[in-house]
């Protein structure tokens, strides 16, 4: 396991200014995360989930300890190289979907690919392998408007998978969903997770996430009070 | 990417018809504007041209030293001659002698004793050699109240006011006391034919119109005129085929030692009109600015509403790996694109609404409460060259400004912060 380190973060924390002073969000956490792995991030609101995965995902950059993702440092990443780690080697899927409105499905898949300067063809090929893993076929020429909540985030995880990341960031992905949506898209994801070792980190409080967990970090004020191997 | 961007934009009638739309109308007024301007201030120095200035002017260089006080004893001699050479040298230019006269108009009662009396401004047009120019330049036919346009050699034409207060009807004869061109006293008979109004206050205090050749036999002016006044094929007044005019006259009239030598001069050296040109090129980049400005105003508030709706969408980009200065431009690339758009066709409508103005003109007479009728009342637009392009001015700039401007937002946002906006 510890070779396949994918994600290695070392006393880091996370201050925000405020206008009292700064806010803490994230308070000295401690953590390797390895290949394939299945893991949540937990824990109350407020406690710094969403701040946390920011990180991994190079939205965002730490302000003290070390935050090391596929063997780059996440503080000494440029704009326009944080941008490349997102665009060859991470995938996001977000609580609100956030497909776009004006593109088909189709379309809305491709986009992680155009950025990559694939050929049509390959092009093709990729997205239609990735609306078969999730079931979306017949779905290619729809635009979101005409979607279910639940097809419009299967959609985003397509387009999370598309480029097959190492690693998928997924920030509530079943806030907005009922329970027969959640629990198939969270099968959907295990099956990802099994068939190609996607690293899969969630952000997350709802239970229906937490019962298909591998692992859980849970999060109180910015720290690491559990991380537990769940019996998954 | 450029079809997935292009995609985006046809979609999103929000990024598309309607920036095209404000693009287009914005463009459409400007080159309209700058089309009416440059008609007003062309058809204002036209009037001048048409009464006053020609497009080009000879005289002598004394008579034109002291033009005001219509020095005809200076004025140019051999003129027979001289427009023989004009007509060969320049046939596409139309050329008119002119003679401006004072004297006193006397109206007797039949016994021949003086009735009333009064001090007149004269001119002596060609009116009945066949030529309908001059008729027409003076717009004598709308301007005619009572009679009619002379029609044989004797007749005048006299100011409505004027005749009020002399008491002279059409029909009447009248005397005109003047001094000839060698100084003696001139006295001649003229009939009038019809009154006008010239619709300017001084002119219509006091002016007579008679035919050039009456002039001349009452001024003893044969051979002579005061001026020859010449006017260029085209509609409008052009200050580099005027200088070519003038080189070429200086050459086939070279300086002599004749202090009576015919001169030349353009439409641009006289009554200041050099000045009132000056201020077309200005008035366009009067308007191009003001357009600019208002405009990138504009698109910079659209491009914020825009920016707004489109947090989604840019944060997404963002996540998915494209780098700020990558979505900055691709915004950058909608707006030039949105600006060529809208400027074709803010250009066009606007091309044709001048064309229409340029043909038909605004009737401006009825809004002015002591409508001229000697003066233009109906202003002209007038399309040139300029007219094509100056519309992508303000179309692109504004555009891209607007966008630029409102990009410059988002740019400084934080990756993350995009996100937590998103999740409000
Ligand atoms: N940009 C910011 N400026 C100031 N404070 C921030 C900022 N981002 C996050 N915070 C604060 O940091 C803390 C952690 O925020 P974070 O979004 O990570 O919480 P979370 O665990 O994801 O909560 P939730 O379950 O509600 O999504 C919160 O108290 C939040 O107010
Ligand atoms: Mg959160």
């Amino acid at each position: 396991m510890e070779n396949s380190t994918l994600i290695s973060i070392e006393a880091l924390k996370k201050h925000f200014p405020t206008s009292g002073g700064r806010f803490t969000a994230l308070n000295g956490i401690d953590l390797k995360i390895g290949k394939a792995e299945f893991t949540g991030v937990v824990g109350p609101s407020g406690s710094g989930k969403t701040t946390l995965l920011n990180i991994i995902g190079s939205l965002d950059s730490p302000s003290e300890g070390r935050a090391m993702v596929l063997g780059l440092s996440i503080s000494d990443l440029n704009v326009k190289q944080a941008a490349l780690l997102r665009r060859t080697r991470l995938g996001f899927i977000f609580q609100s979907y956030n497909l776009l409105p004006v593109y088909t499905v189709f379309e809305n898949v491709e986009l992680p690919l155009l950025l990559l300067k694939l050929n049509e063809s390959q092009r093709r090929k990729m997205v239609m392998d990735s609306l078969e893993w999730l079931g979306l076929t017949d779905k290619v020429k729809s635009k979101p408007a005409q979607l279910s909540g639940g097809e419009c985030q299967r959609v985003a995880i397509a387009r999370a998978m598309v480029k097959r990341p190492e690693i998928v960031l997924a920030d509530e992905p079943t806030a907005n969903l009922d329970a027969a949506n959640s629990h198939n898209i969270l099968k959907t994801m295990v099956r990802l997770n099994s068939e190609f070792q996607t690293t899969f980190i969630f952000a997350t409080h709802d239970d229906k996430v937490i019962s298909y967990l591998k692992r859980k970090i849970s999060l109180v004020d910015g720290k690491v009070e559990k991380d537990e191997i769940t019996g998954n | 990417m450029i079809r997935f961007l292009l995609k985006g934009i046809f979609r999103d009638r929000q990024r598309s018809l309607l920036p095209v739309l404000v693009a287009t109308i914005g463009v459409m007024l400007t080159v309209t504007l700058y089309c009416w301007l440059n008609g007003f201030l062309n058809d204002s120095i036209e009037l001048n041209a048409r009464f006053s200035t020609g497009h080009v002017k000879i005289m002598t260089a004394p008579y034109a030293g002291n033009i005001d006080q219509i020095p005809n004893d200076l004025a140019l001699t051999g003129v027979d001659s001289l427009m023989k050479k004009l007509k060969k040298e320049f046939p596409a230019m139309k050329w008119q002698q002119r003679i401006h006269f004072g004297g006193l108009i006397d109206a007797p009662d039949p016994a021949g004793v003086t009735r009333s009396q009064g001090p007149a401004i004269g001119i002596g047009i060609d009116m009945l050699s066949g030529d309908h120019s001059e008729i027409e330049r003076f717009n004598l036919e709308k301007s005619l109240r009572r009679g009619k346009l002379p029609a044989h050699q004797g007749d005048i034409l006299i100011s409505e006011l004027f005749s009020q207060k002399l008491k002279v009807n059409p029909g009447d004869t009248v005397t005109l006391i003047g001094s000839t061109m060698n100084g003696s006293m001139a006295m001649y008979n003229y009939v009038i034919a019809g009154t006008i109004v010239f619709g300017t206050p001084g002119m219509d205090q006091g002016s007579v119109i008679v035919d050039l050749k009456d002039v001349r036999d009452a001024l003893d002016m044969n051979d002579a005129a005061g001026e020859i006044i010449g006017y260029l094929p085209e509609k409008y007044y052009d200050d580099k085929t005027a200088e070519q005019v003038v080189t070429r006259f200086n050459l086939l009239f070279p300086p002599s030692g004749d202090k009576y030598a015919p001169v030349i001069t353009t439409l641009r050296k006289q009554n200041n009109l050099g000045q009132m040109m000056d201020q077309i090129s200005q008035v366009g980049a009067f308007v191009v600015l003001i357009f600019v400005l208002s405009m990138s105003l504009v698109f910079w508030n659209a491009g914020l509403l825009g920016g707004m709706r489109r947090y989604m969408e840019f944060g997404t980009r963002l996540a998915i790996g494209e780098d700020y200065s990558h979505i900055y431009r691709t915004m950058i690339y909608e707006a030039v694109l949105i600006g060529i758009v809208g400027s074709v066709s803010g250009t066009a409508v606007g091309l044709l609404l001048s064309l229409y103005l340029q043909n038909h003109g605004l009737d401006l007479g009825s809004m002015m409460k002591n409508s001229s009728i000697l003066m233009p009342s109906v202003f002209h637009a007038r399309i040139t060259a300029i007219a094509f392009f100056i519309g992508f001015i303000p179309g692109l700039f504004s555009t891209v400004a607007g966008t630029a401007l409102s990009g410059i937002g988002i740019y400084k946002r934080k990756t993350a912060q995009l996100f937590k906006e998103l999740e409000a």
